[in-house]
């Protein structure tokens, strides 16, 4: 070791090192500086320690503590159904069809089948429920596949020509991509069923278009036009349409047989999710 | 000055030198060779299917990760609104993987079978036509242009070479499983159900007619993600439990 050496002018201790007669002055890090560099060093160390850190030959070192974040989500997915209390349970356990009469009940579905509806079937139905084309509006009471709240129920589980084996699934041939009649029976047909609701213009068409509805159409939707919901037959007779009603929507309709698929979600959302989803469609507006 | 006799000594700082970059090396590098161990065993993993690869790679061309991330993390907000957090089986065929936290659309990892083939063609084509409030932009040229499958077993095969295990009869069927994916209820389309399970064949695009175009494959990639893995017979405690 040298002799430490002060410089002159400044008075502070060199290296001693030199350069052409230029000395380095010795100026380390501040202290402050380096310890907290070594506190996190001995932080590190007990991090190691204390959570999963390092990897092994066959699995990885798991801390004193034992953390782990499946564990933890599952924690808190447990203290949150906790937290819902006896409500969650009871709904569990309460028939479909009582659950209107318990106030506070109600009013857990009411806010747990709003919440849910936002996220999974606002997409198709709209937020507000009120539907688009192609995707029916739950606000009305013209129902597809029944409206009580049973039916509703099955309906969200097992979805509509989902690839569930409870699924609800009906068939309107393809009457024109598939060529079972020709263009002008299509046509008649068309102009009958828009007469169901007093807008055909064409009473020649309307009248052999009533011989072609009861060959083909008359079996599921009814001689009358009024649908049946045991099979999923829209009625044709209101003014509430699907897939629109004016002539060109109703002749599309008749030749590629439309049908639209509902996913099933039973399986996806908790039993207690499709219960609250049932309970607030029935609520809105046309529950049966 | 203990450091002097590195400074001093060219050879000595040399040897130094690498031996700081080998611990920085091992530490980066080593674990690689044991990702088969890390990655826990799950049922029902399997690659894409040649009309699926062929979606994923549009998603990947028109940069649909900008927006959508593919992974459930595991906290409760998400699982409660995504579903089960992913796991790492399930984008062990990803190249590159679709990981993130940074979403301004929602998170595309459960995306498979939530909504109808009708609507995510919809919603590709217009989104707003579905969804008033989304911002998306749409993709309307997907619909109207057919599907580039000349190179697909190609791409299979190069994808197999990163570790995706295709088999030789899967690269060889590539092109005849890509047109059966959208060909319902054919002996191709059974053929393909056995070498891809859950497959899900279909018109996706909403239009008859037996040429798949990019709305085709893209509906039917966004289909499959996430439903894969079964999870009725997995094990969160598992050994790999983390």
């Amino acid at each position: 070791m040298k002799k430490r050496e002060i410089d002159d002018v400044t008075g502070v201790e060199t290296t001693g090192h030199e350069w052409d007669g230029v000395k380095e002055l010795n100026k380390p890090l501040p202290k402050w500086w380096l310890f907290t560099f070594y506190a996190t060093i001995v932080w590190a160390v007990g991090y190691w320690i204390v959570y999963p850190a390092w990897p092994t030959f066959t699995g990885y070192t798991t801390g004193v503590l034992g953390y782990s974040q499946r564990a933890t989500v599952a924690d808190e997915l447990k203290a949150a159904q906790a937290a819902q209390g006896q409500l969650r349970d009871l709904l569990e356990k309460t028939p479909l069809d009582q659950i209107r009469t318990s106030p506070d009940l109600l009013r857990f579905a009411m806010a747990g089948g709003a919440a849910a509806f936002q996220t999974n079937c606002g997409p198709c139905h709209g937020r507000g429920a009120q539907g688009f084309t192609g995707y029916p509006n739950l606000n009305d009471d013209d129902w597809l596949w029944g409206g009580s709240i049973a039916d509703i129920h099955k309906t969200i589980s097992f979805g509509i020509r989902s690839d569930q084996k409870d699924a609800r699934i009906s068939q309107m041939p393809r009457y024109g991509l598939d060529k079972l009649i020709d263009d002008g029976q299509i046509n008649d047909a068309a102009e009958f069923v828009l007469s169901l609701t007093g807008k055909s213009t064409d009473p020649a068409a309307v009248a052999k278009g009533r011989t072609v509805f009861a060959d083909q159409c008359a079996s599921c939707h009814g001689p009358d036009g009024k649908g049946k919901q045991d099979q999923g037959a829209p009625d044709l007779a209101d003014e509430i349409w699907l897939y629109g009603g004016s002539r060109q929507a109703v002749i599309e309709s008749i030749r590629t047989g439309r049908g639209g698929m509902m996913p099933a979600w039973a399986g996806r959302l908790d039993p207690v999710t499709i219960k609250s989803l049932a309970v607030y469609v029935h609520s809105l507006g046309g529950g049966k | 000055m203990k450091h002097e006799v590195f400074e001093k000594n060219s050879m000595l700082l040399l040897i130094g030198i690498l031996v700081v970059v080998s611990i920085g090396g091992i530490v980066q590098i080593a674990p690689l060779f044991w990702v088969e161990s890390t990655i826990e065993k799950v049922k029902g993993m399997r690659p894409y299917s040649p009309l699926e690869q062929a979606g994923r790679d549009i998603y990947i061309r028109e940069g649909c990760y900008g927006c959508h991330s593919q992974m459930v993390r595991t906290l409760r907000d998400e699982v409660e609104r995504y579903g089960h957090y992913s796991l790492a089986a399930e984008s062990m065929y990803d190249h590159p993987f679709q990981w993130g936290s940074k979403r301004t659309g929602p998170d595309l990892a459960r995306v498979g079978g939530k909504y109808s083939d009708q609507w995510q063609a919809e919603h590709l084509i217009n989104p707003r036509a579905v969804v008033p409030e989304s911002i998306m932009p749409g993709y309307p040229w997907l619909a109207q242009t057919k599907l580039d499958v000349e190179d697909i077993a190609a791409r299979l095969k190069t994808l197999r070479l990163v570790g995706v295990p295709y088999t030789d009869e899967m690269i060889e069927k590539a092109k005849t499983d890509l047109a059966a994916q959208v060909t319902p209820d054919s002996r191709p389309a059974r053929e393909l159900l056995r070498r891809y399970p859950k497959a899900k064949v279909g018109k996706f695009d909403g239009k008859p007619g037996n040429e798949p175009t990019e709305l085709d494959a893209l509906v039917a990639y966004l289909q499959v993600l996430g439903t894969l893995v079964d999870f009725t017979s997995f094990d969160a405690s598992g050994p790999n439990a983390r």
